[in-house]
């Protein structure tokens, strides 16, 4: 039997944007088995619920992720208007699928570039970045904010788009559009790429189904699973398909991911279509009594915020389960068996988020 | 076959103009609604303390004994609830971030608002 030794990897790890720590056994160069630890940035956001008001709480919500902010944003107050019974105007839940989806953009643009760094592809990566600053750049214009975006609250949303800027937003997508088109397709069809990413890390479909990977982990392993489909917000008048690939390696799991950008710009294509007038938010009254899952579509999969009120301007409970954190027990499976000089790659393929996952 | 087929994107690259700017030679892009820095102006607080109640990360401090109003630049995260809740309109948002400090500190206003004396009643003639 050949010796095992353990490497360290993470958490401060070139390729790691944030700190996770893996202990990965090896015998020579293959890995055989992988010990995860998280918890290097645990900040309470769970305990915060209760010292800070139902109203106040959203931009803390929405500072779980440095990334998809606003979706934290969005779910937490969806949560708290289905505890109210809150109908949100028509207006304030397009303006949501819209900067959700900007959102989406820039998270898998962003995830896009450090995939690229991770095999050594820099110039791809600065291109995926110069991309991802046009979509800020939209974002920055319209709610203020460049990642934080602060645009959401309970009843609506705090800020409107006017329908000029609609209609240029519309026409720069088809910019955004032309140039992910040529990034993707070298992510897609170029020689490097593909010797680095093909049957690398694979997750068969039932690993992917029993490990509980959630979003574009799950849809490359051929798992069709999507929260938009529930149709939650206005999702359930715009019509999209899910990506799936079925290989369940890394390549599958960027491809998905590529198509899902052209999914997104097409969806706010579509909501700034069929945008109505009219206000944006409505006045809220009262406090939550009562409890809810909300459960909607990250860049990285299902989210979860359990909320729960007892008729005070005080939370009693608030319980984020993200995407990362699912997909963890998959990232575990698919690093077994594969050699020491792919670890990056596998890892950065699940797109890991752990200031989401640690809250 | 997949080889080459970033050389577009390259070419072109090299022979456009950089993505990037001289910051800070060149000023920082900039947008009207960009939320910079919080602005107060003393004229107009009434010392409600809203804004000390509705701050999500306690960066102000209204003491109204002392007429004063405090802010922690590293606390505040720009959110401005406060300046949504504000009902004297004394807070505004500012789209310049403020400059680097070497030290953490609060930044303390004085308010000077003097309430504007009520206007004295007509003495009704008893009929």
């Amino acid at each position: 039997m050949t010796k095992q030794i353990i490497v360290p990897f993470g958490p401060q790890h070139p390729v790691l944007p944030e700190p996770i720590h893996l202990d990965l056994v090896l015998e020579d160069e293959k890995v055989v088995d992988v010990i995860p630890t998280i918890g290097y940035i645990h900040r309470g956001f769970e305990k915060l619920v209760e010292k800070r008001e139902f109203t106040e709480y959203v931009f803390i919500a929405e500072r779980t992720c440095g990334i998809c902010s606003f979706i934290h944003g969005a779910t937490y107050c969806q949560g708290i208007e289905q505890i109210m019974g809150i109908q949100v105007p028509e207006r304030a839940e397009y303006l949501r699928v819209i900067w959700s989806e900007y959102s989406r953009l820039h998270s898998h643009l962003l995830w896009f570039g450090l995939y690229a760094d991770s095999f050594g592809f820099e110039n791809l990566f600065m291109n995926a970045w110069r991309i991802r600053e046009r979509v800020l750049d939209v974002m920055e214009q319209t709610t203020g904010g460049r990642v934080i975006q602060g645009s959401c609250k309970v009843g609506g949303v705090r800020k409107d788009i006017s329908n000029e800027k609609l209609d240029e937003m519309a026409k720069d997508l088809d910019t955004i559009d032309r140039e992910m088109k040529e990034m993707t397709t070298v992510f897609l069809n170029d020689d490097t790429v593909r010797h680095r990413t093909r049957n690398v890390g694979v997750l068969s479909r039932e690993d992917a189904y029993h490990l509980g990977a959630a979003g574009p982990t799950a849809r490359g392993s051929g798992v069709a699973i999507d929260l938009r489909m529930t149709g939650y917000g206005a999702y359930d008048r715009l019509n999209f398909h899910v990506a799936t690939e079925s290989c369940g390696d890394c390549y599958s799991r960027h491809s998905v991911r590529a198509q899902e950008l052209f999914t997104s710009t097409d969806l706010i294509r579509q909501a700034i279509r069929k945008i109505p007038d009219g206000p944006v938010d409505i006045k809220v009254t009262g406090a939550p009594n009562g409890e809810f899952f909300m459960r909607s579509e990250q860049p990285r999969g299902e989210l979860v915020h359990y909320l729960k009120g007892n008729g005070t301007k005080f939370l009693v409970r608030s319980r984020i389960r993200t995407p990362t954190l699912t997909n963890i027990p998959p990232l575990v499976k698919m690093l077994q068996g594969c050699d020491l000089a792919d670890v990056p790659v596998i890892v950065l393929s699940i797109d890991p988020c752990i200031s989401c996952t640690e809250r | 076959m997949g080889f080459f087929e970033m050389t577009k994107t390259a070419l072109r690259t090299v022979l456009s103009r950089p993505a990037t700017i001289l910051y800070p030679a060149q000023a920082a892009k900039r947008t009207p609604v960009t939320r910079g820095h919080i602005v107060f102006d003393g004229s107009k607080c009434i010392s409600c303390s809203i804004c000390q109640r509705k701050c999500p990360a306690q960066a102000i401090v209204l003491n109204k004994e002392a007429k004063s109003w405090q802010i922690d630049r590293f606390r505040c995260v720009m959110c401005s609830s406060c300046v949504d809740t504000c009902p004297s309109k004394c807070l505004s948002m500012d789209p310049v971030y403020t400059a680097p400090a070497s030290a953490k500190g609060v930044e303390v206003f004085t308010i000077t608002y003097v309430k504007p004396p009520k206007p004295e009643k007509k003495e009704e003639s008893k009929t």
